[in-house]
Formats: C-alpha cells, sequence, structure tokens
C-alpha cells in the first residue's frame, strides 16, 4: 500500500474560504478548534486555578485587553507608544465617577469606558495628522505629563489618589467579567477588523494617500479607530481601578505601555489574536519570574529584543502557519 | 537673584546639550533612535566607578576607560541587534529600548542605589561669579562642551570618516554606490553617540550621585532638546537646549520645581503639533503629517 502526504488545511480552505462546506467534523474540528480553544480555557481556568493565580489571570485579561487595544491602533497606522494614557484615563474617570458621584461599578465601567474612550479621542485629535515615530511621541509623552499635572495641581486626591473606591460584588464576577471582556473584544474586533470597515481602517496603515484618492475622510475613520481603541484601553483601567479599590498617579505608569507592546511584540501584530495570546504568555511569566526580584525587568527587556530580533513574525503568525502545515498520510488512489 | 538664575539657566542649558548631543549625532547620520541613550550614559557613569573603586585604578584613567568601553558597546549593539532591524522604526525603538531597560534595570538589581555611588569632581573650588556661587565643576562642564562640540564639527566637517557620515546621512543609498559601508558608518554612528553619552556621564555626574532614574530622565532630556531643536540637526539642538534649559531654570525658581518637567514636556507638544521636524529640522512634509 502506497501513502502519500496530504496537507490537512487545503481541501478544508478551498471549501471553506469559497462555498462554506465542510466534509466532517474532523474538518469541523480543524478549523473550530483554535477559536474554541481559548474560549474553553477561560471558562475553566479560573475552576481550576488559586486565588493567587487567578489574580493572574485577571492581569493576563486586563494586558490583554490592552494589547488587543494597541493592535486595534497600530492596524490602522497609529503606533502609540503610550497604552498608559488610555488605561488612565479610564482608570480616573471610573475613580471620579464612584469617589464623587457614588455610582456603582456597575454604571461607571462601561460610563468609564465611553468617556475615557472620548477624552483620549479628543486629546489626540490635534495630532492625527501625525505619523509614524512622530505620533508615538506624543503617546509617550503626554501620560508622563499628565502625571505630572496630577502631581502638581493636586487634583483628584494629586500624590495619594482616591482610595476606598467600591469594589465589584465577588471576585468570581471581577475574573469573569474580564475575562468575558477579553474574549468579547478579540472575537469582536476580530471580525470588525476583517468587514470592509476593518479594510479601510488596515488600508490607512498600507497606504493612506491612495485611501484619500478613494475619496475616503481618512481623518473620520482615524478618529473611529482612536476611540475604538481607547475605550477598550479605558475599559481595561476602570476595570482594574474597582478590583484595586484604587486609582491613583501609579496608573499612567510606563509599564501599561509598555507591557502591552512586549505583548504584541511577543505573540504577533496584526491579528488581535497575537495580542491576547502574548499577554497570556508574557504577564504569567513575568509572575513566575517574581522570585527574581529586579532581574524580571531585565528579562522583559532581553526578551523584547530577542522576539523583535529572532521572530520579528512574533509566536501567533508562527503557529498558525505551522498549523496549516499540519500533514497526515493518505492513501495513493490507484 | 535675577544674574543667578540667568547663570544656571545657562548652565542647565549646556548640560541639557551635553546630554542630547550623542543621541542627536546617531540619529542624525544613521537614523537610529537609540533609547538606550540613558542606560549607556549611567552604564558609562557605573563603569567608572567600578573602575575606581573595585580595580582601583586613578580617575582619569579609569574615565577614559569607560568612555572606550562604553563606545564598544554601542558599536556591538548596533552591529548584533539594530543593524537586523535597521530601518523599521518601531522595531528600532523596541529593540534599543529593551536593551536601555535590561541595563537599566540590572544596575538596580545589582543594588547600585545609594549616595555612595558618585563620581568625584575633577578640581573642588568654587568662583563667585555675578554673587552667585558657581563650582568649577559647572565651569568644567561649559568649556568642556564647547571644546566637545569644536571637535566634532571639525570631525565632520575636515575628515573622511566625518565625510562619509554627512554622506550617508545626506542620501545613504547614493553614498552607497560612491563604495561608503553604510552599516559600517551607522555602526561608528551609533557607537560615538555612545561614546559622547559616556562623555557627558563623565562631566555631569560628579555634581550629583549615580542613580538608576537618571537614566530615564537623561532619555527624556535628550528626546526632549532633539525633538524641539529638529532631529539631527546640530543648530536646532544648540537652540532647543538654550530654551529648554532657560524655560526649566526659570519656572524652577518661580513657579515650582513641580512645574519644571511639564514644561518641558508641554514645549515638545506644542512643537511636535505645530512643526514636527522641529525648529531647525528639514522639513520632511510627507513623514511627518498627512
Amino acid at each position: 500500500m502506497q501513502k502519500r502526504k496530504e496537507r490537512i488545511d487545503r481541501g478544508i480552505k478551498v471549501r471553506s474560504e469559497d462555498i462554506f462546506a465542510l466534509c466532517s467534523w474532523k474538518e469541523m474540528l480543524y478549523l473550530s478548534g483554535p477559536r474554541l480553544l481559548p474560549l474553553i480555557a477561560f471558562a475553566l481556568l479560573p475552576l481550576v486555578l488559586g486565588t493567587y493565580w487567578q489574580r493572574v489571570l485577571l492581569s493576563v485579561a486586563v494586558f490583554g485587553l490592552l494589547a488587543i487595544s494597541w493592535d486595534i491602533l497600530a492596524q490602522s497606522g497609529m503606533v502609540s507608544l503610550g497604552q498608559a494614557l488610555f488605561f488612565g484615563t479610564g482608570a480616573y474617570c471610573s475613580g471620579v465617577l464612584n469617589h464623587y458621584w457614588h455610582l456603582p461599578p456597575m454604571v461607571t465601567i462601561p460610563a468609564a469606558a465611553v468617556v475615557g474612550g472620548v477624552i483620549c479621542t479628543l486629546l489626540l485629535l490635534p495630532v492625527l495628522r501625525l505619523r509614524g515615530i512622530y505620533f508615538a511621541m506624543v503617546t509617550l509623552i503626554i501620560p508622563l505629563m499628565l502625571v505630572r499635572i496630577v502631581e502638581a495641581t493636586k487634583v483628584f486626591g494629586g500624590t495619594e489618589g482616591l482610595s476606598g473606591l467600591t469594589p465589584l460584588p465577588s471576585h468570581w464576577i471581577e475574573l469573569y467579567v474580564s475575562l468575558a471582556a477579553l474574549l468579547g473584544a478579540l472575537f469582536g474586533f476580530r471580525r470588525v477588523m476583517s468587514s470592509d470597515y476593518g479594510l479601510v481602517l488596515k488600508g490607512i496603515n498600507d497606504n493612506d494617500r491612495s485611501v484619500m484618492n478613494a475619496g475616503i475622510n481618512i481623518y473620520w475613520f482615524k478618529a473611529q479607530a482612536l476611540f475604538l481603541s481607547s475605550a477598550v484601553g479605558a475599559f481595561a483601567g476602570a476595570l482594574m481601578t474597582h478590583v484595586y479599590m484604587f486609582v491613583g498617579m501609579p496608573v499612567f505608569a510606563l509599564d501599561y505601555s509598555i507591557l502591552p507592546i512586549a505583548a504584541v511584540v511577543v505573540g504577533g501584530h496584526g491579528s488581535l489574536a497575537g495580542a491576547a495570546l502574548g499577554a497570556f504568555i508574557l504577564v504569567p511569566l513575568s509572575e513566575a519570574l517574581r522570585a527574581l526580584g529586579g532581574l524580571r525587568i531585565v528579562f522583559y527587556g532581553v526578551f523584547l529584543v530577542v522576539f523583535i530580533v529572532a521572530l520579528p513574525e512574533g509566536i501567533f503568525h508562527f503557529v498558525t502557519r505551522k498549523y496549516h502545515q499540519f500533514e497526515r498520510w493518505v492513501e495513493v488512489e490507484k | 537673584m535675577f544674574a543667578g538664575t540667568v547663570l544656571y539657566a545657562l548652565i542647565n542649558s549646556v548640560i541639557l546639550l551635553l546630554m542630547a548631543i550623542g543621541f542627536n549625532l546617531t540619529f542624525g547620520i544613521s537614523g537610529v533612535s537609540n533609547f538606550a541613550y540613558g542606560a549607556l550614559y549611567i552604564m558609562a557613569a557605573f563603569a567608572t566607578w567600578m573602575l575606581m573603586n573595585l580595580v582601583g585604578l586613578p580617575y582619569f584613567l579609569s574615565a577614559i576607560l569607560s568612555i572606550l568601553f562604553t563606545a564598544l558597546v554601542g558599536a556591538l549593539m548596533y552591529r548584533f541587534i539594530i543593524m537586523r532591524v535597521r530601518g523599521q522604526v518601531l522595531s528600532e525603538v523596541i529593540a534599543t529600548f529593551g536593551i536601555g531597560l535590561a541595563i537599566l534595570e540590572f544596575f538596580r538589581y545589582l543594588g547600585f542605589v545609594g549616595i555612595e555611588y558618585s563620581l568625584p569632581v575633577f578640581l573642588d573650588h568654587s568662583f563667585i561669579i555675578a554673587g552667585t556661587y558657581v563650582d568649577m565643576q559647572r565651569i568644567l562642564i561649559v568649556v568642556s562642551s564647547v571644546v566637545l562640540i569644536l571637535l566634532l564639527w571639525l570631525f565632520i566637517h575636515h575628515t573622511s570618516i566625518g565625510l562619509a557620515f554627512r554622506g550617508i546621512a545626506q542620501d545613504e543609498r547614493t553614498a552607497l554606490t560612491f563604495g561608503m559601508d553604510s552599516d559600517y558608518i551607522a555602526m561608528l554612528s551609533v557607537s560615538i553617540g555612545a561614546g559622547l553619552a559616556a562623555i557627558a556621564a563623565t562631566v555631569i555626574v560628579p555634581l550629583g550621585t549615580i542613580s538608576v532614574g537618571e537614566g530615564y530622565e537623561v532619555l527624556l532630556n535628550a528626546l526632549a532638546v532633539c525633538i524641539i531643536g529638529g532631529l539631527g540637526s546640530t543648530g536646532g539642538v544648540i537652540v532647543a537646549s538654550l530654551f529648554v534649559g532657560f524655560a526649566q531654570r526659570f519656572t524652577d525658581t518661580y513657579i515650582g520645581s513641580h512645574w519644571t518637567m511639564i514644561v518641558s514636556l508641554v514645549a515638545i507638544l506644542l512643537v511636535l503639533v505645530i512643526k514636527p521636524s522641529g525648529l531647525y529640522g528639514k522639513q520632511k512634509e510627507l513623514e511627518e503629517r498627512i
């Protein structure tokens, strides 16, 4: 009996991309497996893990959201070095709403996502025309400046921040809300980015002038992408505020800008899934390295360099390619 | 009071200029934005300290050795890391920032924090100029940076490597057709930039202590001055450091030290919004905005 190797994905690709007909459960599993995996993993993991690692999972979700927000922005042609701006604005919005008006978290978190998104969009609206490194530098500087302004004007509690905010009802709700938000953002925005609307955004990244030539107002689209991205970041910030029951100057810290970028670099950009995967790898890794103390951040830096030099496409694209190259033995037909 | 403020503002400007000149040189020649700059600055200071206190070499020898060492680190950094991502601006920024982060946090991990980590001043002496005490080190900073800039100017304009520098800066591809090895020249530019950071550290650090946090401040100051002046333009950097130096010192004296950093950050933001290429930068209309 003669055998030959056959790529699994070829037949499925031909059918699933054009005709949308799959022949067997196996083939359906081949397509849906990678998509179901995070769903099942995030549903089950909190049940298995202890309290400490549940907290870690929560930060995975928060940093995953930030990384997704970075990737949305990067896919629309805006590279940001200051995700902390979105995170911090959302955190302060919900903190202020809760502290001064005593609104419950169920109101403040969604409100902070929207209001924070609007504030960040308005803040960055004047520099929407800037490209590349110049836009990146503006985003790097604004959070640094906001910290100093909070420190100098003593607004919203100044250096001490606002503490004693209302926590979420239980830590299960915290965890599942954040994981659901991560999955929702991941699959939702993947859909958005693969629609015609997303095509325009990606076009702006590839060649903004030819998008303009097509008669599309790119500033309007860029502003929308900015709002989407900053709303996601602000949501993460607002959630974290209620988890810690505190909001203060650390929300504008460099960590919230660097870690999402590191996650995207490790996971791979342009697919959003890479961003989430990167956060899922990096955050637990940094917890595991906590025993090393200060050396942790050193590893972080080295990690960044190694990935950007050795695997610039990121893990997700690498794994995807390998997954599509799976082969199986089939009989040669006589 | 006023004269003293002006004098110290002038010195502050020179310090800023010294901090920024290496970053600016590297960017101006090879287009590499070296975000490990602050880390190299701190590394040079610690290297001098270690050579002096752990090996026991005399101060001037260890300073010179650490400058050479930092320049070598810059060259290796280019050869093995930056060269592979050259031209992809974001990757360059992330890679160099990663290196800087690793270096700085490594020093923090080693426990190099405290008052004993400081370098001696060259000469312990002070003058009274216009009714204000000015110590010898600050005078030396001014003198040495003037000398340094003159030397750099001579180097760039009157040597063959300097010519290659200007060639690569003007048009890399054309320079390549004339037989200039652009990777070699870019490596030299990163290396010299790192060396300049080390020189700045050797001269400036004796004013205070060596601290890891200073590394980030130096990078931020260098960025501020270079952005305002126009990335890659030497004249612009001189004007911008005067501008930022005076602004910082005057807000410090008349408004409050909380606002010092805010002033320079606002200045950067305004410059970026209004004229991204900076006060004296070459206008590259299409690269900076659409």
